[in-house]
């Protein structure tokens, strides 16, 4: 799958492959942390959310939180990949003051979940098949805060011991857009599953990002990892600065250095971290205060059966409804928004056409009022009642985005608002026959004009719906505009 | 005459029940006896007002016949189990003021069922010693002092305070814990009983950790009655401690007297050392003839691989400890070193402060093991053994129903005997180690006396959970044995 011509990107002499993998952190969505009870809301005070575990306490145990462990299986099921029926927790010993226990209790050797795939939609409703290597679940650590008190450095324990999912893929992708892709398809599965509720703003989601760069056909190059990239544009910019920088390097007759980098969004370009004076030597072992976790394959099929319908096969369905594949990726891009969509039909809006609707003119509108399509002031009933009435030719396509923007802001029965005010469109060939000989009788000048020029019909036409306040019928607008001009075919 | 402090468990009990002496009364006799016993060090910390407060509240229940299994029964609790409010040390400086906010699954259990809290009892520094002389609160003196001689033993470790207090009579019963002997290694040189129940029988939630895989705490008392009895109540599975099991816990005092009529006891032969005293050996076949005396029938066993117990026991428990051990780092809790320049001075101040030396040199070697390029030749390979080991003895099982063996090499040794050798001290525990790497109850019983006049022990090992036959087969040795002897209260004069 690396010979994809399109792909390749230019250096001086040659052209490049870039091969791109990722490990993505993302937070279990857990009342609990993995092996505490304590809770794991975000944004509460500093160290209030912390059990004498997550201190690591003398004495104090881990205990598996079996939530954390069926909602790392869910994800497995839903990345389509093997579940481990036996897996094991081990230590990754290191020092660090937000790591009170002076390790992290993470799966080294036996991750809960093995192999699977994830389905990336490309522009142009292209898909490519991106392999999962494994899932594992892991503590995370607290954070230091150095920015309190001059003098003083301080640690926040409430993140301690929360759990995550470390997700890692294999080196599949070969461009921004195919790291940007399967990020934002992964953060689609994850909250499909109710996983995840990946806000990367929270840190709920933290991808770090390998990139090497080759001739096509020649063995992987050496890579360097870019740390903590926590936004959908901010890796698109980390991949490509970075696959340059290799290539210039390459190009230029070095060699890449296997090293960590930091991206720094200000600048848009990945630095070399400061080298870390002893390398680390984690001594991973099997943690001897839990066992190995064994899950039954019954309960491995119970929350198969469970699973939501996921994007991919909500897309195939839509595509079924003769929806274009552009727009059932759009509409499945969300779970929210694909459940908007499936409301509205089941309201008898007609598939394409509320497709069309909400994304040429609900969603735009919720985005600029940075409203999400659950706090939509419009209902799925009140768009299909719209589209309704545009479908039976009560209302113009005008009027109905004018009712859209009045049943947003005041609220109210789409039909009655139409009734109440006489929003109805006017088809009464007469009444219009009067309106177009009133504004060809206003202006003779343009009358002349037409006739050199037949694409100003668009102007009289245009006149006669301004009068009309948009009620007229346009295609009978301009039948008759046309008809009393005299000129025919195409305006 | 015979004063409260000479009750067993099980005598004070009836006692109490009778209500021929109140749990006041008691308790301030043990009281008494922990004062006059200061130069024995058996205590890092007293807690006399609790303990009368305790008893108190125990007379009160036994007053309206409410009275719990372990009513007002004063007892010793090893520092290395946390209690809420008293400060827990695990013998080590680095934790020299540390108070739980929480009381340990085991701890809480026995004041559940009404005993009583005298105070915390001096041990090796986080449990690492066979002789009670790495804790940071200074060496434990046995009780017992070799005829003719005024040299002070040690009373053997790590659960050397608990011994003490129990051969001393400080306490009618202690709590220790045993990772490679910890409580059968003193309970054997210091003449009682104690007993390492199977791992998994009681929680290890509250107890300060050493090596995860090999802790388990256990009784340490003056008669195999009274181990039975305070067995059944640390033991408990518990949901905080994963490596808890759940299988029920027994009435062990019930069928303690059942005999070893028809029991088969295995003989294992690698348990013949080379330069252990002859004294043993030949306490050892007294054992087996007792026991055959009795109605056991006496079967040959070999656990072949016991002689890389002692190895692999050196390589996991350093290893786990290693890790255990990191979170003692001077942020949150314990001791910090002072001017630190930055957090890595911070570290390496503050632990090299407040680990002794035979700590550092546990961790140094658990994080040697444990390093990417040795892990395999040796942790990997510990592992293995440890396996082979296990088998050795689920093999032996086909055979006998417990396995007899010695408790200890020797007798109890001077105060810096052995300090300055770390392998001659770690071949103390050559007995004791193979059964916590294999997971197995055991018990050490008072069986005789060296020629020297100081208490050896016998050790009988058991099945997976199958505590109520140890303690029957170690009931049938105390019988047979009347050991009886108690040391001369020299420190009281």
């Amino acid at each position: 799958m690396s010979e994809r011509g399109a792909k390749l990107i230019k250096g001086a002499t040659d052209a490049w492959e870039v091969v791109i993998g990722m490990e993505v952190h993302a937070q279990v969505l857990s009342e609990a942390k993995l092996f505490s009870g304590a809770a794991t809301a975000f944004g509460a005070d500093p160290n209030s959310q912390v059990s004498f575990v997550d201190a690591a306490m003398p004495g104090m145990l881990p205990v598996i939180n079996r939530k954390c462990v069926e909602q790392a299986v869910r994800t497995g099921l839903g990345l389509k990949a093997k579940i481990n029926h036996r897996s094991q927790f081990d230590r990754k010993n290191y020092f660090y003051p937000d790591l009170p226990a002076g390790y992290q209790i993470s799966q080294y050797k036996q991750p809960i979940v093995g192999e699977g795939e994830v389905t990336i939609d490309l522009p142009g409703g292209e898909t490519r098949q991106i392999g999962i290597e494994r899932l594992h679940l892991e503590q995370d650590a607290g954070k230091s805060l150095h920015d309190q008190r001059p003098e003083h450095s301080y640690v926040d324990l409430n993140r301690a011991g929360v759990a995550l999912m470390e997700i890692v893929t294999k080196p599949d992708m070969r461009g921004s857009d195919e790291a940007a892709a399967f990020l934002r398809k992964l953060r689609t599965i994850v909250r499909y599953l109710g996983t995840c509720d990946g806000n990367m703003d929270e840190g709920s989601m933290r991808a770090d990002v390998n990139i090497s760069v080759r001739r096509p056909g020649e063995p992987y190059g050496t890579r360097c990892e870019i740390k903590n990239v926590n936004s959908m544009r901010f890796i698109a910019q980390a991949v490509e600065y970075e696959a340059r920088r290799q290539v210039d390097i390459l190009e230029s007759g070095g060699s890449i250095r296997q090293e960590t980098r930091l991206f720094d969004p200000r600048a848009g370009e990945t630095r070399a971290m400061r080298s870390k004076e002893e390398a680390h030597d984690y001594r991973y072992f099997p943690d001897p205060d839990l066992l190995p976790l064994e899950l039954s394959p019954a309960w491995i099929n119970e929350i198969a059966r469970s699973l939501p319908e996921l994007p991919d096969q909500k897309k195939v369905r839509f595509i079924g409804l003769g929806l274009s594949s552009y727009d059932a990726a759009v509409l499945v891009a969300e779970k929210e928004t694909a459940d908007y969509f499936e409301a509205m039909l089941a309201e008898d809006a007609e598939p394409k056409a509320a497709a069309n609707w909400l994304n040429n003119e609900v969603f735009g509108r919720l985005n600029k009022a940075g409203v999400s399509v659950l706090a939509s002031p419009v209902s799925p009933a009140q768009n299909a009642a719209i589209l309704r009435l545009l479908k039976d030719n009560v209302i113009s396509g005008k009027i109905a985005k004018d009712l859209l923007d009045i049943v947003w802001d005041e609220g109210g029965d789409p039909y009655v608002i139409v009734n109440a005010r006489g929003l109805r469109q006017m088809s009464d060939a007469s009444a219009i026959e009067r309106m177009v000989d009133a504004v060809i009788k206003a202006h003779p000048d343009k009358v002349e004009e037409v006739r050199k020029k037949p694409k100003l019909t668009g102007w009289f036409v245009g006149q006669v719906m301004k009068q009309s306040g948009g009620k007229a019928n346009p295609q009978a607008v301009n039948d008759i505009v046309k008809a009393r001009l005299g000129i025919g075919g195409q305006g | 005459m015979i004063g409260l402090t000479d009750f067993t468990m099980a005598e004070a009990r009836d006692a109490l029940r009778a209500r021929t002496v109140s749990a006041s009364e008691l308790t301030h006799a043990f009281i008494s006896a922990i004062e006059g016993a200061r130069c024995l060090n058996a205590f890092v910390t007293e807690t006399p007002e609790r303990a009368l407060d305790m008893a108190r509240q125990s007379d009160t229940r036994i007053a309206r016949g409410d009275a719990r299994p372990l009513e007002g029964l004063p007892l010793a609790i090893k520092d290395l189990f946390c209690t809420k409010g008293v400060r827990t040390t695990a013998g080590s400086k680095i934790l020299n003021n540390f108070v739980p906010p929480y009381e340990s699954t085991v701890s809480q259990n026995l004041w559940d069922a009404g005993a009583v809290m005298l105070g915390k009892t001096n041990m090796d520094e986080f449990a690492m010693g066979s002789s009670n002389e790495t804790s940071h609160f200074g060496p434990v003196i046995n009780p017992w002092r070799a005829g003719n001689s005024n040299r002070n033993l040690v009373p053997g470790g790590s659960s050397g305070g608990s011994a003490a207090a129990v051969a001393g009579q400080l306490c009618l019963a202690a709590t220790g814990t045993d990772t490679g002997g910890s409580i059968r290694q003193p309970a054997a040189v210091s003449g009682i009983v104690g007993l390492k129940p199977t791992y998994g029988r009681c929680s290890r939630w509250g107890i300060v950790a050493f090596a995860s895989s090999l802790d388990q705490a256990g009784p340490m008392t003056r008669t195999v009655r009274d181990a039975a009895i305070l067995l059944r109540h640390m033991a408990s599975v518990d949901e905080k401690d994963s490596t808890s099991v759940d299988v029920p816990v027994a009435d062990y005092e019930e069928g303690l007297d059942g005999g070893v009529k028809g029991l088969r006891i295995g003989i294992p032969k690698e348990y013949r050392i080379d330069g252990a005293p002859p004294e043993i050996e030949a306490l050892w076949h007294r054992g087996a003839e007792w026991l055959k005396g009795q109605g056991a029938e006496i079967v040959d066993v070999s656990l072949a691989h016991t002689k890389f117990a002692l190895p692999a026991y050196y390589i996991v428990a350093p290893a786990e400890a290693s890790s255990n051990l990191a979170r003692y780092d001077g942020v949150r809790y314990g001791h910090r070193a002072a001017n630190t320049h930055d957090l890595t001075d911070l570290y390496e101040r503050s632990r090299a402060e407040g680990f002794g030396a035979e700590v550092r040199r546990r961790v140094l070697v658990g994080t040697y093991v444990l390093s990417a390029g040795y892990y395999d030749a040796y942790y990997v390979r510990a592992q293995k053994v440890r396996t082979l080991i296990k088998r050795d003895f689920e093999q032996a099982f086909e055979t006998c129903d417990v396995l007899l063996t010695p408790a200890t090499p020797g007798a109890a040794f001077a105060i810096g005997e052995k300090s300055d050798d770390p392998v001659s001290m770690y071949l103390n525990d050559v007995f004791t180690v193979p059964v916590n790497l294999a997971g197995l109850p055991a018990i050490s019983v008072p069986a005789g006396l060296s020629e020297t006049g100081l208490p050896l022990g016998l050790q009988v090992i058991g099945r997976a959970f199958d505590e109520a036959t140890v303690l029957r087969a170690g009931r049938a040795i105390e019988v047979a044995a009347h050991f009886g002897a108690t040391p001369k209260k020299w420190w009281a004069a």
